[in-house]
């Protein structure tokens, strides 16, 4: 008996895990799915519809710009925010009198929420407060800054503020990964007569791969929550110019009586969340082992 | 009523020699958090408390309501509801249908609810012929309020109608004021795009196309009138209006930035708490097109079924108060409405209360009482959230009047 | 030549100290302008700048927000809400933080058939956008009788934390050498002793870095806070997301910029005293894929 206990302690540890993990994630997910079958508008019911719920969802010009906003916040918030972090680690990491200053300064805005953030750049860039108004008092008469309140552009806003947020972030982790890399290593490429840039490029670049992996796992998490910075930085507007699929879903679930479409959207942000992260998560921890 | 003053006082004695008796909790979800809308919540607080029951305030702020509909299904889901919630309009049918309201038509006959609240609020408080909701007051939603300092200074006079009002507004515009104060959230685009609707078109196609949703209606050119001159108010709006909340732009015309904010009569509270006085500070009237007109919005307390008798009682003894003269009254001086029932003395309102129930009155007569859609008093909430769409991405856009009145009879037809 | 080349040199060390500092202005410039904002009244306000200095910086903002603000129909300020965030946060992190150690070190040292599928399994969680999850997990709070208590907010946190720090604990047991646990096992130790006298004394930096995570999110988490807590249990965020919502005859700016400092201000102290402990431990091993 003790020894059969001994044996499976490993995955008896697991087990609370597996059953949270079973039914608080893959349950509900199907839960979920299973409602976006159904004609359920103020709360669940079960009267299957089929896919009606889907068709009516991609007819709906408000999910269009939703989606077109998720792509747009995506690509430019993970890119940027790893390129930001990435050379502002690497300059960092020069041997920089006040390192230590500088990194909480960098690292501080990760600590605050995104209500927090979202309520400080509302007031930032909004034109008759923030910094139009700033540069005007300055005595740039003309100067114009107007993102905030522009259909077009205030996707954008949410973009900056993101990036403003988590790059501090992803500077970290890249830090720590250079600081990881063998000193003998530069040493002998320096010797072989390197240039920084090739040295950077082709040597130190490749060895950061796990904390790129690391920065794209924890980016992608962050940019799935940004629901609470769009309610607290633009409320969604102008009109429903800067909605994310995840506010979206929340609208339509919770305030529209129409829990049928939220849930679909809900599938179809989780199958664009397996489309992208299944092929990656897979070949990257495939090749470690 | 007698009856509720008996409860009252029977209650308050019992409170008076045993301190340690209540008469139960009431955990009432609502997000009145502004200025004039927290103080006429304090004043039901107390009055609850006079009568022994306890309150437990559960307020959650923002997005109209947004947030605390989520609590509200949330916590209906896991069957453990508040016993009151700010519901309104059809979505107490809504709630009813699904078994989760309270009969509370006891406490109604005892007080002959029947008899003092006005059918049309009567119907929307009932769920097949019960009451199951008590209502606190009736909201005029087309109301334009105005700085008649400003109005002077830009040598303008206040606008009765749309053509006018373009007039006028420009005035404002080129003496360097903000003609229209206004908060580009989605619900205050719909409100303002609501008294476009009742003043452009008409009592009657108001009720057909944005009532019983008549498509006949909706694909009429009045429609494609209507989002002309919506979209004609585009260029009097401040470039900053993105986003701000409805009371920032009211203390724009406060202070005389602006001249004018169509707003419904929760905005007279906002005037009263920075000191202004009606007529001489400011000037309240029907919006554009509108006079003799009454876009009603009913806010309302509905009651969740309870599991303890103790719930209910302080329940009933809950919506016998609201009622009652004492709370109509100052919750709704305090809150700018008017109250639900009759026989509440006109004596201490002031005029734009006055107007407003002339008015409520009048158009109910005429048929020119309209329930407001923006605030959910006239469709289901989908198709109310298929109109809200529609009016703010077109006033936030260069969309063209035609493109307006296409994008939203498709999506109301989508929605329905 | 070789001083053309330390002038070079120098110009390049210059620069890279003109692109931190000036990013590290970037950084700071929100918290200035909410720090000062809080400080000034709100006649500066409307007719100062932005940037400028408080003329006559006073407290009044900051004690308000603390004890007398209006959060909905209540003046207690923030005061409350703080010690129930406090009472929320302080078991979520510490069971949460507890179980990832206990999964990532079965994972990383004890595979068994599935375990790997497992952890894929359970990495998706990472990933699930909240808003999916909030009604099947009211139904399932309202079965086990925990709907809107302190008990039922720690839970749904844990579980949905487990994700990460499974994720941070398993890569970072992954780096210790196999070779130590098959020695051990060869001694006859048992998997909870290996754990304890092996694992446990490595694992500082790991725990710093999952602490100071766990702490964050579940600090800054309005979603929950707000759905699943009752009247007397709501979280900070949302008191200070009623509080900025709130407003008696006009908005005080400087009540909402103090209200949000105070709710942003635990978590910016664990960043700014433990950030160096953090970056420490990245570099440990944290940060590897």
């Amino acid at each position: 008996m003790l020894n059969f206990l001994e044996k499976n302690l490993p995955k008896i540890v697991l087990a609370p895990t597996t059953i949270a993990m079973i039914v608080c994630m893959y349950g509900f997910i199907v839960w979920t799915g299973l409602l976006s079958l159904t004609k359920s508008r103020m709360m669940p019911q079960w009267d299957f519809v089929g896919l009606d719920q889907y068709v009516r969802l991609f007819k709906n010009p408000r999910w269009d710009v939703a989606v077109d906003n998720l792509f747009i916040f995506l690509i430019l918030f993970i890119v940027i925010a790893l390129v930001l972090g990435l050379l502002l680690a690497i300059f960092l990491d020069q041997k920089i009198r006040v390192e230590g200053a500088i990194r909480t300064i960098y690292l501080y805005p990760m600590a605050i929420s995104f209500i927090v953030t979202g309520t400080a750049w509302k007031w930032i860039l909004n034109p008759g407060l923030g910094i139009e108004k700033l540069m005007n008092d300055w005595g740039f008469v003309g100067f114009e800054f107007r993102w905030l309140v522009e259909q077009d552009m205030a996707i954008y806003c949410i973009v900056i503020a993101a990036i403003w947020q988590s790059s501090g972030f992803v500077m970290a982790l890249f830090l720590a990964g250079l600081r990881g890399v063998d000193d003998n290593l530069t040493k002998a490429a320096k010797m072989d007569g390197a240039s920084t840039v090739r040295l950077y490029w082709h040597i130190i670049l490749p060895l950061m791969r796990p904390v790129f992996f690391s920065a794209i796992v924890i980016l992608t998490h962050i940019a799935i929550k940004s629901f609470d910075l769009v309610q607290a930085l633009t409320g969604g507007g102008p009109g429903y110019a800067s909605d994310l699929p995840a506010n979206f879903m929340y609208t339509y679930t919770f305030n529209r009586s129409q829990i049928g479409i939220g849930a679909a959207s809900a599938m179809i942000m989780l199958f664009g969340v397996l489309a992208v992260l299944i092929p990656y998560l897979y070949s990257e921890l495939r090749e470690k082992d | 009523m007698k009856n509720n003053k008996l409860t009252t006082l029977a209650a308050s004695a019992l409170l008076a020699t045993t301190t340690s008796v209540s008469a139960g909790d009431v955990e009432v979800l609502h997000w009145w958090t502004s200025g004039g809308e927290a103080a006429s919540v304090n004043y039901l607080k107390g009055k609850l408390s006079d009568a022994g029951v306890g309150w437990t305030d559960f307020a959650v702020a923002g997005g109209g309501g947004e947030n605390a509909m989520t609590v509200l299904k949330s916590r209906a889901i896991s069957g453990n509801p508040p016993t009151a919630a700010q519901i309104k309009g059809p979505s107490i049918q809504e709630w009813g249908d699904l078994g989760f309201l309270a009969d509370i038509n006891g406490v109604a006959e005892k007080n002959n609810w029947d008899d003092l609240l006005p059918a049309v609020v009567a119907d929307v408080m009932k769920h097949e012929g019960k009451y199951v909701a008590a209502p606190v007051n009736v909201h005029r939603v087309n109301w334009m309020w105005s700085n008649p300092e400003v109005f002077r200074a830009a040598g303008a006079t206040i606008p009765t109608t749309w053509d006018d009002f373009m007039v006028q507004a420009k005035k404002l515009q080129d003496a360097g004021y903000v003609a229209l104060a206004h908060g580009g959230q989605p619900w205050q685009d719909a409100t303002v795009f609501e008294a476009v609707v009742l003043g452009v078109g008409g009592a009657d196609y108001y009720n057909k196309a944005f009532v019983e949703m008549d498509m006949d209606a909706l694909n009429s050119d009045t429609t494609v009138e209507v989002f002309e001159t919506f979209g004609n108010l585009r260029q009097f709006v401040d470039a900053n209006a993105p986003g701000r909340d409805w009371n920032i732009a009211t203390s724009m015309v406060i202070e005389g930035q602006a001249g004018m904010q169509i707003m419904g009569d929760w905005a007279k509270g906002e005037f009263k708490v920075a000191g202004k006085n009606v007529g001489t500070d400011f000037v309240c009237s029907a919006a554009p097109g509108t006079s003799g007109a009454h876009t009603f919005n009913v806010d309302s307390f509905a009651f969740f079924a309870q599991g303890t008798t103790s719930g209910t009682g302080a329940q009933n003894i809950m919506a016998a108060e609201i009622l009652g003269t004492d709370f109509q009254t100052v919750f709704n001086l305090n809150k700018g409405s008017i109250p639900a029932r009759l026989g509440v003395s006109r004596a201490e309102f002031d005029t734009c209360a006055h107007d407003s129930m002339d008015a409520f009155v009048a158009s109910s007569a005429s048929g020119s009482l309209v329930p407001s859609f923006a605030h959910g008093m006239a469709l289901p909430s989908a198709v109310a959230g298929a109109v809200v769409d529609s009016a703010t991405n077109f006033f936030n856009s260069s969309q063209s009047a035609e493109e307006g009145a296409a994008q939203l009879v498709a999506s109301m037809a989508a929605a329905m | 030549m070789n001083k053309f080349n330390l002038l070079n040199i120098n110009f390049g060390r210059a620069a890279i100290y003109f692109i931190l500092f000036l990013f590290a202005f970037i950084y700071l410039a929100p918290l200035y302008v909410m720090f000062t904002t809080s400080l000034k009244d709100i006649e500066e306000i409307r007719s100062g700048n932005l940037m400028a200095l408080p003329i006559d910086p006073t407290l009044y903002a900051w004690k308000k927000a603390w004890a007398s603000a209006c959060t909905g129909s209540e003046c207690k300020g923030l005061a409350p809400y703080f010690w129930n965030s406090v009472r929320i946060v302080f078991p979520a992190v510490i069971i949460s933080t507890i179980l990832g150690a206990f999964n990532g070190y079965a994972l990383a040292k004890w595979k068994f058939k599935g375990s790997e599928f497992l952890f894929g399994a359970l990495l998706f969680g990472c990933f699930i956008p909240f808003q999916v999850i909030l009604l099947p997990m009211a139904k399932l709070l309202g079965a086990l009788g925990l709907a809107n208590t302190v008990t039922g907010l720690v839970l749904v946190h844990v579980i949905y934390g487990i994700a990460f720090t499974t994720l941070f604990f398993r890569n970072y047991y992954v780096g210790i050498p196999t070779e130590l646990v098959k020695a051990a096992k060869l001694d006859g130790a048992s998997f909870l002793k290996i754990f304890r006298h092996i694992f446990i004394p490595l694992s500082t930096p790991i725990f710093v870095v999952t602490i100071i995570w766990q702490f964050t999110q579940i600090w800054n988490d309005f979603l929950f806070g707000v759905v699943y807590s009752g009247s007397g249990t709501q979280p900070i965020t949302v008191a200070l997301n009623n509080l900025v919502n709130t407003s008696v005859g006009g908005k005080e700016y400087n009540v909402d910029m103090a209200a949000a400092i105070i709710a942003a201000l635990p978590t910016l102290i664990v960043y700014i005293i433990a950030g160096k402990y953090f970056v420490r431990g990245l570099t440990a091993g944290a940060v590897k894929g």
